[in-house]
């Protein structure tokens, strides 16, 4: 037998791998974890049930609604020139919203820079979160005082400062949980793939809240993957589950069965919330380059407010004096957003040299007084 | 700790007392629990503190740095080793941008007290990778402090304080001089960015630090049979420097010599020469002149000693000093 024909029988040997052995899934659509349908019909999952009162559902609506105002007012805000950039969640408020509130006191998150909805349920200041996107700060929230850290920008960074402070927990033997959020496009970084090893091998109580909302700027998720995200978990050695990342209810009941199993001593599990990325991925980008109009059409029509909205009126749960109530609560959240950036003062240029270290450092020290004396030297000019 | 210890026993030691003196600090790394590590910097230490305290962590140093930042945020005290100079760059980034960062980040709202314990340099006929003198690029990112000891006695006294600061400090262990006894004192005797004058002399000051003290300390004892008086001054602390003590020293012999196996193109000699003529100008007989590795890739081990600096190029260095 030649060697030609040899690699021409291995090559048509080639499609009998056993299905166990194929690495790619994409051929099956994998389960979705669904409470909540686009509809608004509530229906029940044997793994994830979820009971609510009509108070706790309006509440979530109200967390949905006040958002998204948020969200569109810091838009708007970066249009008008008050804010240099903003990362929208715009179609991401239940993934949000669902975890947020799935969260105990003592849970800790760990954000990218686009949980604006994780830090409403954390009771972080909505103007906290504008000070970076304004230019006056780095963040600089206490992230102790809600137990939310502050923004990570470099992509999957933060998902080893989860699982480190996860190992902390454990160490401590409390039964706080962690949540780690990044989005699809992280899925491929080392430090995030670094961080499911630290967390298996350790049984480290954190979550990984992966938000697939099909978008890494321009790049779609098959970009990233051939297999479902969700199933990352797997060779890692722990569950994995793909929720409706439009479901608010789902996102709760899933969430909370994951902090639970997490905390009490069974590990990590990684949840990707299936959603879409309904704006631009921040307000410098244009998706017009690279989607199509009718793939955001079709994702309009699984709204995660709407559904809800559906559900509290086709049940009788809320009426209209609530959701009159509710507008003009968001109008009140979006005047004192306007009015609270555009008050926000430019601080002091001896900011830079602040908190650089926490104790003395000589040639920080040197160089601030080099440059508070050239600083003042202007200052004496004006005087003559 | 009476009698003549190892610069390796010295650092064991301060690790260990560290352990006892405070149950938050905690040792992360690659085989530094059952081997010891394998420069066996951590002896002993897992057995006698546990692996909730000694931790063998998987193979990836942005995983442990990373890890680390979140037990420190968690309110541990970690101590990380990285294998070798040559493996810290796959963490980069969570040391440049996260760790260094993050006091600052979160206006003063967060401590980062991690110290991250590398061997570093060359000198011991290794294979690639594991000969690197980066300090430079760790000096050169504020929020981090980068100190490398050149004694037993400093070793020890100085990894204790590397780890009480609540900064990040990245801590350069001469490798080649791990086996390098000395005595150590009952007490640090200076602060951890305080410069140390090893060797007093008038004629000319040599700079250094690390690996390269001994051999400035051996190349001012050969200067001497010729009648000449060096100095050598041992930085100790590459971030903050300690230019006081550098300044008083310059002005008084008028003549400076900067020794590392670094590269010295962008090298730490570069940003010494560069302050110290600022500084000294009127005092200086002669340009500060720099002695260090090429701007080359660290070379294959049966060269090394063509790359690093020795005795004769200090000398030869000197003697140009000494001739304008």
């Amino acid at each position: 037998m030649t060697v030609k024909s040899t690699a021409r029988a291995r090559k048509k040997a080639a499609p009998g791998v056993p299905d166990t052995l194929r690495a790619t899934g994409t051929d099956a659509q994998p389960e979705l974890v669904q409470l909540l349908t686009p509809e608004g019909e509530r229906v029940e999952h044997p793994d994830y049930p979820l009971t609510t009162t009509p108070e706790e559902l309006r509440a979530l609506y109200r967390d949905l609604v006040l958002v998204r105002r948020f969200d569109g007012e810091a838009t708007a805000l970066q249009r008008q020139g008050e804010l240099g950039l903003w990362a929208s969640l715009l179609g991401q408020e239940a993934a949000q919203v669902g975890s947020g509130r799935a969260m105990r006191t003592g849970d800790y998150a760990f954000p990218t820079y686009r949980e604006h909805g994780v830090a409403w349920c954390r009771d972080v200041d909505p103007l906290n979160l504008l000070g970076m996107f304004r230019g006056v700060n780095h963040g600089g929230w206490d992230p102790n005082e809600k137990n939310f850290h502050l923004y990570t920008i470099v992509i999957g960074a933060q998902a080893l400062h989860a699982t480190g402070y996860a190992m902390g927990v454990s160490k401590d033997g409390a039964d706080d949980a962690v949540i780690a959020y990044f989005g699809d496009g992280a899925s491929s970084q080392g430090d995030v793939n670094e961080a499911f090893t630290f967390a298996s091998v350790y049984n480290a109580p954190v979550v990984f809240f992966c938000q697939n909302n099909q978008w890494a700027i321009s790049e779609p998720t098959t970009t990233q993957t051939k297999i479902p995200l969700y199933r990352r978990a797997s060779g890692f050695g722990f569950p994995g589950v793909r929720v409706d990342g439009n479901d608010v209810l789902a996102c709760l009941a899933v969430t909370r069965w994951a902090l639970d199993h997490a905390r009490s001593g069974n590990g990590p599990v990684l949840i990707e919330a299936f959603t879409y990325r309904m704006g631009a991925h921040t307000t410098s980008d244009d998706p017009t380059r690279y989607r199509a109009t009718e793939e955001t059409e079709a994702w309009k029509a699984k709204d995660p407010i709407l559904r809800l909205r559906t559900l509290l009126e086709k049940e009788g749960l809320a009426d209209e004096e609530f959701f009159t109530a509710i507008d003009a609560e968001s109008e009140r959240l979006g005047l004192r957003v306007r009015e609270g950036v555009r008050g926000m003062p430019d601080p002091d240029p001896t900011l830079i040299f602040d908190h650089v270290y926490s104790e003395p450092h000589a040639l920080v020290d040197e160089e601030r007084a080099e440059y508070v004396e050239y600083a003042a030297s202007f200052e004496a000019g004006e005087n003559h | 700790m009476a009698g003549q210890l190892s610069i390796a026993k010295a650092l064991n030691d301060a690790l260990r007392k560290s352990l006892e003196n405070d149950p938050k600090t905690v040792l992360m790394g690659e085989d530094i629990g059952k081997l010891g590590g394998v420069f066996r910097i951590t002896d002993g230490l897992q057995k006698d503190f546990g692996e909730g305290r000694v931790i063998d962590t998987p193979l990836a140093e942005s995983g442990i740095v990373g890890t680390a930042i979140g037990l420190a945020l968690r309110g541990y005290r970690p101590v990380v080793e990285i294998q070798f100079d040559g493996f810290v760059y796959p963490a980069f980034d969570q040391i440049v941008s996260q760790l260094a960062k993050m006091h600052a980040r979160a206006l003063g709202h967060v401590k980062m007290p991690v110290t991250i314990r590398i061997p570093y340099a060359g000198g011991i006929g290794a294979v690639e990778h594991h000969s690197e003198s980066h300090e430079a690029y760790f000096a050169h990112t504020a929020g981090l402090r980068v100190v490398s000891p050149s004694s037993a006695h400093d070793a020890h006294w100085m990894l204790r304080q590397a780890i009480a600061s609540d900064d990040p400090v990245i801590f350069l262990e001469p490798k080649r001089r791990y086996w390098d006894k000395g005595e150590i004192g009952p007490a640090a005797d200076l602060a951890l960015h305080d410069a140390r004058i090893v060797r007093p002399g008038t004629d000319a000051t040599l700079l250094a630090y690390g690996p390269m003290v001994k051999v400035c300390l051996e190349a001012a004892a050969a200067a001497e049979e010729d009648g000449r008086r060096l100095e050598v001054v041992d930085l100790r602390s590459l971030s903050p420097v300690d230019f006081t003590t550098l300044e008083e020293s310059v002005k008084r012999t008028g003549r400076a010599v900067v020794v590392h196996e670094a590269p010295v193109f962008l090298g730490m000699g570069a940003e010494l020469a560069a302050r110290l003529t600022e500084r000294c100008f009127y005092h200086l007989e002669a340009p500060v002149l720099r002695v260090g590795g090429y701007h080359a890739p660290y070379p294959p081990s049966r060269v090394e000693e063509a790359f690093l600096p020795d005795l004769d190029r200090v000398l030869d260095a000197v003697d140009r000093a000494l001739a304008y």
